[in-house]
């Protein structure tokens, strides 16, 4: 099964986390009024077929986000990072 | 067949006799025998009915690629259909039936659809079954059904145990034959952590072919026992590979013997489930020998020559007297000589033009008749094999052989099923002429004939064993291999041809009853790659799931199409490689375990005090209690009754709890709610909901200030979860420079609802140190005390609209401050309430909760839209202003009175307008339905078009499932205390 | 030699006992340079579309390219289940109007898809979830659709082996059954609307994967394929799983995300359970299949995947289900399970029509209901290609919709859900 390496716990089962889907979305300002930037922040995606950033969230272990880099054609996996230090990293 | 126990030999206990039953017949073998070698060594010659065609089916093999001995074994409530003899290891009391015949499989009616062959050949339910009328094909399907399937399963609960473990290890080998062991025992000696696992009840593959004491049985033997003294080698057995998932998961499952039901089988597990992380995995999985096509090549007592080998050796069976091996493979002649080494008289007909010399000395040594570059046309026999039929390539001229047994070998291919899971695609090899496995990662490896060729094993074995150890960061020393050398053995013969015509039903699967003559029809019909030849004639999708069909199917089809194998590509393989029993993917989830069941910290007191429960999602909930009526019905009438005369406590602490802390915590809070909090006084408390990114309602909840710094939040029971993570996503990866903390503390408090004109008398009585007046305590005030050492946490706060307070304590302490409340409270009536009145309690009060939060609805929808702040932003604000979401035509909450006493209403009814015909899909609909106490009828809350514009207006509330209608008047939410004076009273 | 055109008891026994040859289903067509119509995409709905746009709009000159072989996609791995128990406005006339296609086209195409009505049963555990089901209950009726409310005795002597004993985590309370629904031969649909299409002169081509589109502007004009350039008037995209690498190809973005969703089969066994069963307390579906194997699946694996197969977590999860639901099931045995591409959007529901490209239509999106819609899509996107304007049934299905609202939510499950 896919295994999460969690900067924090280790590599661990994935069924320990949950998923968030795309990470390189960038979420406009809070407070910005531009509804065409939310709705597509919300509603729009890549859903690339190969190499993809996304959130997973260590809900059974430490509780916190990270950006998994995984290619969704071949389920490697690859490096993961807290969400908190960007999705760029 | 005319089959014979040999007086010595076998790997049986001949000390051991065990008895059994099939159909009712008590029959004997030994321990050590399979149901399958039992049945043949008790002369069962038919174990079985073909799917379509009825045909009597024999064994064919001896392990667990068996395609045709499927049986039922064990009666009520352990009867399991469909094992494979092969598999079963014989046990003392076994219970067994054939299956797919009727009356019996001796007698089956159903072999007269063998005359019908011409008409129901692959396909051909699609081309017919269409009428006369257009419902045509449910009548014929019911007689279909019945003739399809194999065994009849029981409907009764499974009375066995299964289990699951979670394992990791460095080195995961399977198949424990001499490149397994050899792997395994190089791994260990490095010192990884190594686990082998084997499928059959015995180890050593293909060295179990030979007889017992031969060089092969005692290099097996040698290899046991070394790997025996490693102390990070495990070795299960009886367990089967049966997926390769990502992330270098296996899964196995294990059988115990006597797993197939029974008196005997033990209580503890039948089955366990192992869920491997390895590190490395390499696979030693073998090869499985092929059938031959020819014409009635399916008749009982035409088997796969090693597994005529097998039965000698392991079981000490000789299968038949007279007998005809048909080979294109080396390894047919050990069958051949070995069995004329056992008293039998013996023909080979070899495809091949010429065998080594050696074989041909053997052979004249044991008197074996030899026909060379021959290859057989067909079988005769009805209910068993009495002869073959051969034609020599050379001159097309035929022979006969009168015989009681057939061996024969298609020759082998690589086991590659489990190297395929995970994606990497099977090759075929022109050189080799079979598909072996593709290029895999680096931290897995195949040795042995699974390779395609058989080499050195031990030596394979041994170099990928210490490799992959060395993989793992274990260097110790690994010793030599074993001197042990095959010759360079190819699994499949080089060019061999087919006889030019077959008479009779040339079977390539046995299971799905697919002939030579469907791959044809599949061709004319133009289903014509892998895939469709095999999804139209259901070649290969079978109990065996092609182990004994795929590679001939391909040959034929690649022949016909005039094309190379490896240019038509090859179906899928998917898990599991064999089947696997659904309990035991279950494990210990079943039943009431289910799912985990989460209580509050008041459970115990809720079930010795009279309370029925109900599920709010895992949670389970008082529902109602004893003490007010016999059903809920009844009962929530009379607790709800009481909250609004006197008081009521009920248990509340399954909502969901969140402590906030840090300097920006109301900054924070004004961006997930709609209103404000930031504003918020230290003290106090204020009814807050947050939106979705898009603009409907996630939640709703209160949440007060303990502090300057220090919030707590608490949520609906069902979305406690989804705010948690919600509220981290937004700290973590939209906004880290706010400093905030969040914790969930959702299992760290009990929490309770006193309610009633009298709460604020009880809670002042039981919490004497406490002021809890008026003016202390103002309505939406919240303070944080000590109760006996403890801290609690009390708000004056209303679901009901009845004056109430919260109350908050560890939840260790919960049942003494439930109890504490209660009985400081006797005196003025005070009772339990359950989910039911509360959830009544709060329709009077027009407030929503989980069934009117349904991810549709906007806060206008509900009733809400003035709480949303228009100074500040807040999540979802921006989409909540999409043109359909502020439509003045939405859906919005109303109240509703029924105005007909003689009808009812109900949650689900769709609304219309008075006097408009009712088709469609509505107005609106029924949310939730309670009696009112307060105005002494039923009363609703529902959504309606354009909401609280039509107050005043009666609707007709629709309930065709049940042929209702009744009228109702659409009035305010609000059913009680508009002006909230009993709040804050 | 003659060749035998039409299917019928009749024609098989000819075939059996003469010299006649069954004429192929379908030509191994070569592709042509251009066509009036490509579909993209030759799993059941862009050979459903093909179908209907010759067969109700005569219009013939129309080619599905096929990257694989046709119904290698979703078609031929799905659980099979067909019903039209749909709460939404939009949805209950859409999915009712391809349950009624349903029960004409094995005539219509001559070639038996083998639907069986066998009803479907969808559990309630709970008051609450009870009127939910009502609501939806009460609409289908409302719209002329049949549907029973069973309270737990009722579904008790319909389905008597169920777990109703005490030791069941989540007791049954009721449900809703509606006895029209029930299942069809996945591939059947599939074969059969490709030889209905090829019978009227479409070309179908396998093989033949599209690597590019042309483009005047904002208008498609054709594509280019492994192939070769096809060039078209009107181009569809039905490609399920792929559809956002399509519309990448285009530099456009949807809302669908890819995920993984896992089919499981039994060994076959005789005739054991004769309705098709929703668990309500999680995603679970049951039947069984006339071949004897009992058919189920549940909830998507929950993460965004494109290798069409899943993870062994899930697999132990369904089976619990499946025990849960039919104690009796723990003693059969799996006898294999697969996954494919699921294209799921932010409200469960499909896109279907117009894009923002002229001459482009999109059908994709379809989640977990795809199979069911299969001719009401055909029959509609073929009416929307035709006219160049959506069909009636599908006016609330925008691929734009959420530009203006949140569209369809069939099961009230919000944005997050499909996430998990």
């Amino acid at each position: 099964m896919l295994r999460i390496p969690c900067p924090h716990c280790g590599v661990r089962d994935y069924t320990e986390f949950r998923y968030a889907g795309d990470a390189t979305k960038v979420r406009p300002t809070h407070g910005t009024d531009d509804v065409r930037a939310w709705h597509d922040h919300v509603f729009l995606f890549d859903n690339p077929k190969g190499a993809h950033r996304e959130y997973w969230q260590h809900v059974q272990g430490c509780r916190q986000w990270l950006v998994l880099e995984r290619d969704t054609a071949t389920n490697t996996v690859g490096r993961a990072w807290l969400a908190r230090e960007g999705a760029a990293s | 067949m005319t089959v014979r126990r040999l007086a010595s030999g076998g790997r049986i206990d001949r000390a051991t006799p065990v008895r059994f039953q099939l159909e009712g017949r008590t029959l004997s073998g030994f321990q050590g025998d399979t149901l399958a070698s039992a049945l043949l060594a008790n002369d069962v010659r038919i174990v079985g009915r073909s799917f379509k065609y009825h045909r009597p089916r024999g064994v064919l093999a001896a392990s667990a690629q068996e395609p045709n001995a499927l049986l039922t074994v064990g009666a009520g409530d352990r009867r399991t259909p469909n094992l494979p003899a092969t598999l079963v290891d014989l046990f003392e009391g076994l219970v067994c039936e054939r299956q797919n015949g009727w009356p019996s499989v001796e007698r089956d009616v159903g072999s007269l659809l063998g005359l019908f062959s011409p008409l129901i050949s692959a396909g051909f339910y699609y081309k017919t079954f269409m009428g006369p009328t257009r419902g045509a094909w449910m009548f014929y399907e019911r007689w279909i059904r019945r003739t399809a399937g194999l065994g009849k399963a029981t409907h009764r609960p499974d009375p066995s145990r299964y289990e699951t473990e979670h394992r990791h290890t460095d080195v995961l080998i399977i198949g424990a034959g001499p490149a397994g062991m050899a792997a395994a025992l190089a791994a260990g000696r490095a010192g990884s952590r190594v686990l082998l696992v084997e499928q059959e009840a015995l180890v050593g593959g293909s060295l179990l072919h030979g007889a017992v004491g031969s060089a092969d049985d005692r290099c097996g033997f040698g290899l046991l026992e070394q790997l025996a003294v490693l102390p990070t080698v495990e070795l299960l057995t009886r367990t089967t590979a049966f997926g390769v998932y990502d992330g270098q998961t296996v899964g196995l499952v294990s059988r115990i013997p006597g797993a197939f039901g029974g008196s005997a089988e033990p209580p503890y597990a039948r089955e366990t489930l192992h869920v491997v992380r390895a590190q490395q995995i390499i696979y030693a999985t073998g090869a499985l020998e092929q059938p031959l096509v020819f014409g009635n090549n399916d008749l009982p007592g035409i088997l796969l020559a090693g597994a005529v080998r097998e039965y000698l050796h392991r079981f000490a069976l000789r299968l038949g007297e007279r007998v005809v091996v048909l080979s294109q493979h080396d390894s047919a002649w050990d069958t051949a000589l070995d069995l004329a080494e056992a008293g039998a008289a013996v023909t080979v007909v070899d495809a091949r033009d010429r065998v080594s010399d050696d074989l041909l000395a053997r052979a004249a040594k044991r008197s074996v008749t030899v026909r060379l570059g021959a290859v057989p046309v067909t079988a005769h026999g009805s209910r068993a094999v009495r002869g073959v039929t051969v034609v020599a390539l050379a001159d097309h001229r035929t022979e006969y052989f009168a015989c009681d047994l057939v061996a024969m070998s298609g020759g082998w291919t690589p086991t590659v099923q489990l190297t395929t899971h995970t994606g990497v695609k099977a090759v075929y090899d022109p050189a080799l002429r079979v598909h072996v496995p593709g290029p895999l990662p680096a931290n897995q490896q195949v040795v042995g004939a699974a390779r395609g060729i058989v080499r050195n094993p031990l030596a394979e074995g041994h170099t990928a064993g210490e490799r992959a150890a060395r993989d793992c960061g274990y260097d110790g020393a690994v010793g030599v291999a074993a001197d042990a050398h095959w010759a360079d053995v190819p699994l499949m013969a080089a060019g061999v041809p087919r006889a030019p015509s077959v008479q009779g039903k040339a079977f390539v699967d046995f299971q799905s009853d697919v002939t030579v003559a469907d791959i044809d029809l599949s061709l004319e019909d133009g289903f014509e790659s892998p895939e469709h030849l095999k999804r139209y004639t259901a070649l290969g999708m079978a109990t065996d799931q092609g182990k004994n069909s795929h590679h001939n199917g391909l040959q034929l089809l690649a022949e016909r199409r005039a094309k190379d194998v490896g240019s038509l590509g090859t179906t899928t393989h998917r898990p599991p490689y064999t089947p696997v029993t659904v309990g035991a993917l279950a494990g210990r989830a079943v039943g009431l375990h289910f799912r985990p069941t989460r209580r509050t910290p008041m459970h115990d007191w809720h079930q010795e005090n009279g309370a029925t429960f109900i599920e709010a999602g895992p949670w389970l909930r008082p529902w109602y209690y004893r003490w007010a009526g016999a059903d809920v019905a009844s009962a929530y009438v009379n607790e709800m009754r009481l909250v609004r005369s006197a008081v009521g406590l009920s248990d509340v602490s399954s909502l969901g709890k969140i402590e906030l802390t840090g300097p920006d915590v109301g900054l924070f809070l004004d961006r997930v709610y709609v209103n404000g909090f930031s504003s918020l006084a230290v003290g106090k408390a204020r009814y807050g909901v947050m939106l979705n990114d898009d603009g409907t309602v996630l939640d709703d909840g209160t949440t007060a200030r303990f502090g300057t710094h220090r919030y707590f939040m608490t949520t609906t029971t069902a979305q406690a979860g989804e705010v948690m993570s919600w509220l981290e996503f937004l700290l973590q990866t939209a906004w880290p420079d706010l400093r905030v903390q969040v914790v969930s503390v959702t299992d760290r408090w009990a929490a309770m609802s006193i309610a009633g004109p009298k709460s604020r008398e009880v809670l002042a009585q039981a919490l004497p140190q406490l002021d809890v007046s008026g003016g202390a305590l103002p309505h939406m005030g919240v303070l944080e005390a000590e109760w006996n050492g403890h801290p609690i946490r009390v708000a004056r706060l209303s679901f009901s609209g009845e004056l109430a307070y919260e109350v908050y304590v560890p939840a260790d302490h919960g049942i003494a401050m439930w109890t504490h409340l209660l009985d400081v409270g006797a005196p003025v009536g005070i009772r339990p309430y359950g989910l039911e009145a509360l959830a009544s309690l709060r329709i009077e009060k027009g407030h929503v909760a989980g069934i009117e939060l349904d991810h549709r609805n906007t806060l206008a929808d509900l009733g809400l839209g003035k709480m949303a702040s228009r100074t500040k932003a807040y999540v979802g604000r921006e989409l909540s202003q999409r043109s359909e979401l502020v439509a003045a035509d939405r859906w919005s909450l109303v109240g509703l009175e029924l105005l007909e006493p003689s009808g009812t209403l109900r949650g689900g009814a769709i609304l219309f307008a008075d006097g408009e015909p009712m088709v469609g899909h509505g107005r609106g609909y029924i949310t939730s339905v309670t009696w009112s106490t307060v105005h002494e009828r039923l009363i609703a809350l529902g959504l309606y078009q354009g909401g609280l514009a039509h107050v005043g207006e009666v609707v007709v509330c629709a309930y065709p499932l049940r042929g209702e209608q009744v009228k109702a008047r659409i009035v305010s939410p609000m059913f009680i205390d508009p002006a909230g004076e009993r709040l804050h009273a | 030699m003659s060749e035998i055109s039409r299917y019928s008891a009749w024609s098989l026994a000819r075939r059996a006992w003469s010299g006649a040859r069954w004429r192929r289903a379908w030509r191994a067509a070569e592709p042509r340079p251009s066509y009036d119509v490509i579909i993209i995409g030759g799993g059941g709905h862009g050979l459903a579309t093909a179908y209907y746009l010759a067969a109700n709009h005569g219009i013939t000159n129309v080619a599905v390219l096929e990257r694989g072989y046709l119904g290698s996609g979703n078609v031929g791995r799905n659980t099979t289940l067909v019903r039209s128990n749909y709460l939404l406005p939009g949805n209950t006339e859409f999915f009712e109007h391809s349950l009624k296609l349903w029960e004409g086209l094995s005539h219509e195409l001559n070639y038996n898809v083998m639907l069986s009505q066998r009803g479907q049963l969808v559990l309630a555990h709970g008051p609450g979830q009870m009127d939910v089901l009502a609501r939806k209950g009460n609409t289908m009726r409302l719209n002329g659709i049949g549907a029973e409310l069973l309270e737990r005795a009722d579904v008790q002597k319909l389905v008597p082996f169920l777990d109703y004993s005490s030791h069941c985590r989540f007791p049954i309370y009721g449900g809703l059954y509606q006895a029209r629904a029930g299942t069809v031969r996945h591939d059947a649909v599939a074969w059969g609307y490709a030889r209905g299409a090829d019978h009227l002169g479409v070309d179908l081509i396998e093989n033949c994967e599209v690597t590019g589109f042309l483009r005047d502007g904002d208008r498609v004009t054709g594509v280019q394929t492994s192939r070769g350039v096809i060039h078209a008037g009107r181009t569809a995209v039905c490609v399920a799983g792929h559809s956002s690498h399509m519309a990448r190809m285009l530099g456009w973005r949807l809302p669908i995300e890819s995920h993984l969703l896992q089919a499981f089969v039994t060994e076959p066994i005789k005739p054991f359970l004769d309705h098709v069963i929703s668990f309500g307390a999680e995603l679970f579906y049951v039947s069984q299949s006339d071949r004897g194997g009992m058919v189920f699946g549940g909830h998507i694996d929950g993460f965004n995947s494109y290798t069409q197969r899943g993870q062994l977590p899930k697999v132990q999860t369904v089976a619990e289900c499946a025990v849960a639901l039919i104690p009796g099931m723990s003693r059969l045995r799996v006898l294999r399970h697969w996954g494919g591409i699921q294209d799921m959007t932010p409200d469960g529901s499909p896109f279907i029509g117009r894009t923002p490209f002229q001459n482009l239509y999109l059908n994709a999106g379809w989640c977990y209901q795809g199979f069911k819609a299969t001719p009401a899509t055909g029959w509609c996107l073929a009416h929307t290609i035709a006219h160049d304007e959506e069909h009636p049934l599908i006016r609330h299905l925008g691929v734009d919709r959420f530009e203006r609202g949140n569209g369809h939510d069939e099961y009230g499950l919000g944005l997050w859900t499909y996430k998990q």
